[in-house]
């Protein structure tokens, strides 16, 4: 029972080392995407957002251990992504705030 | 029928109390509810400092590749290692290795440490440089208020995280927490963490000196 426990720990503290092997490894992406410039800086955003997205994803779902909690957990912190979503909203008076200043 | 039957009887089961919807403890459920509202607070810095940018006519991009964006991954490379440190530390804790538990949270703190010092010395470089609140050398003097903000906040949310660390580190080694309570501040330290995900591609990746 006891050797079943520590067996699975070790098959977890394995899986934490991939998780974080995979964080350094998105972040060297993003790293050489900053050195090469070789995308517009709305290509940059684009691809950025898009890794950081999948990092936070990882360590929430691993790190925070919200993949081995119950489905209900996950669906109460849900609506926040909603919330966080809505204040792009914002965004489109940004560029008319530009267009309206004086020049 | 039946259905309805069982639903009633569910419902009832569900009203009448003794059940644990999350099952998970209150503390951690407490720090979850926490993360939620703080999670709110840094989007919508995130969401200003963007929008501000947007709507300025010349954002300052100061970054030089080398030394700050290479400081800047450094930093990225410290908190990662600090979240690794830190599930170590919960694993050693509900396995009962109190020893273990201590020698991790003592590195996580070491991290949190690290990070906090490089960042201070970034903003000192960054002042020295006629950066303000109110203005800078470069251009929009919005830059200054959101970056300060912004990346302040988190720092001392790096303080805070490495203060509470601090005790919890002292309490588990003398007996006088529990496994969850290593647990809850691991849940606030990622958070911590993740909150830099945003911050070092937002900030730094996309201010690189052209």
């Amino acid at each position: 029972m006891s050797n079943q426990t520590i067996g699975a720990h070790e098959g977890g503290s394995r899986l934490y080392f991939v998780v974080w092997g995979v964080l350094l490894g998105l972040t060297s992406i993003e790293v050489w995407l900053a050195y090469a410039q070789v995308f517009s800086t709305r290509g940059m955003l684009t691809i950025l957002m898009a890794l950081s997205l999948v990092k936070a994803a990882l360590i929430i779902a691993y790190f925070m251990h919200l993949r081995f909690e119950r489905a209900t957990l996950v669906f109460s912190l849900i609506p926040a992504v909603v919330v966080i979503g809505l204040l792009a909203v914002f965004f489109p008076d940004g560029v008319r705030a530009l267009k309206l200043a004086v020049h | 029928m039946a259905d309805g039957a069982t639903a009633v009887t569910m419902a009832a089961g569900v009203w009448s109390g003794g059940v644990h919807p999350y099952a998970i403890s209150h503390k951690k459920l407490g720090m979850w509810l926490f993360i939620l509202s703080d999670s709110l607070t840094f989007s919508a810095l995130l969401v200003g400092y963007s929008y501000v940018r947007l709507a300025a006519k010349v954002w300052p991009t100061p970054f030089h590749f080398w030394p700050s964006v290479v400081t800047a991954t450094i930093m990225t490379l410290v908190l990662l290692s600090s979240s690794l440190t830190m599930v170590m530390a919960v694993g050693a804790a509900k396995r009962g290795d109190r020893k273990r538990t201590t020698r991790y949270l003592l590195l996580t703190i070491l991290f949190g440490l690290a990070f906090v010092v490089l960042h201070m010395n970034e903003w000192r470089g960054l002042i020295h440089e006629g950066m303000k609140l109110s203005s800078n050398p470069w251009g929009s003097p919005l830059f200054g208020a959101t970056f300060f903000s912004l990346t302040g906040l988190h720092m001392t949310h790096v303080i805070s995280g490495v203060i509470y660390l601090g005790f919890v580190a002292s309490n588990f080694s003398r007996g006088r927490s529990t496994a969850d309570d290593v647990e809850v501040s691991g849940l606030y330290w990622h958070f911590v963490d993740l909150v830099w995900m945003f911050i070092f591609p937002l900030v730094y990746l996309l201010s690189v000196k052209g």
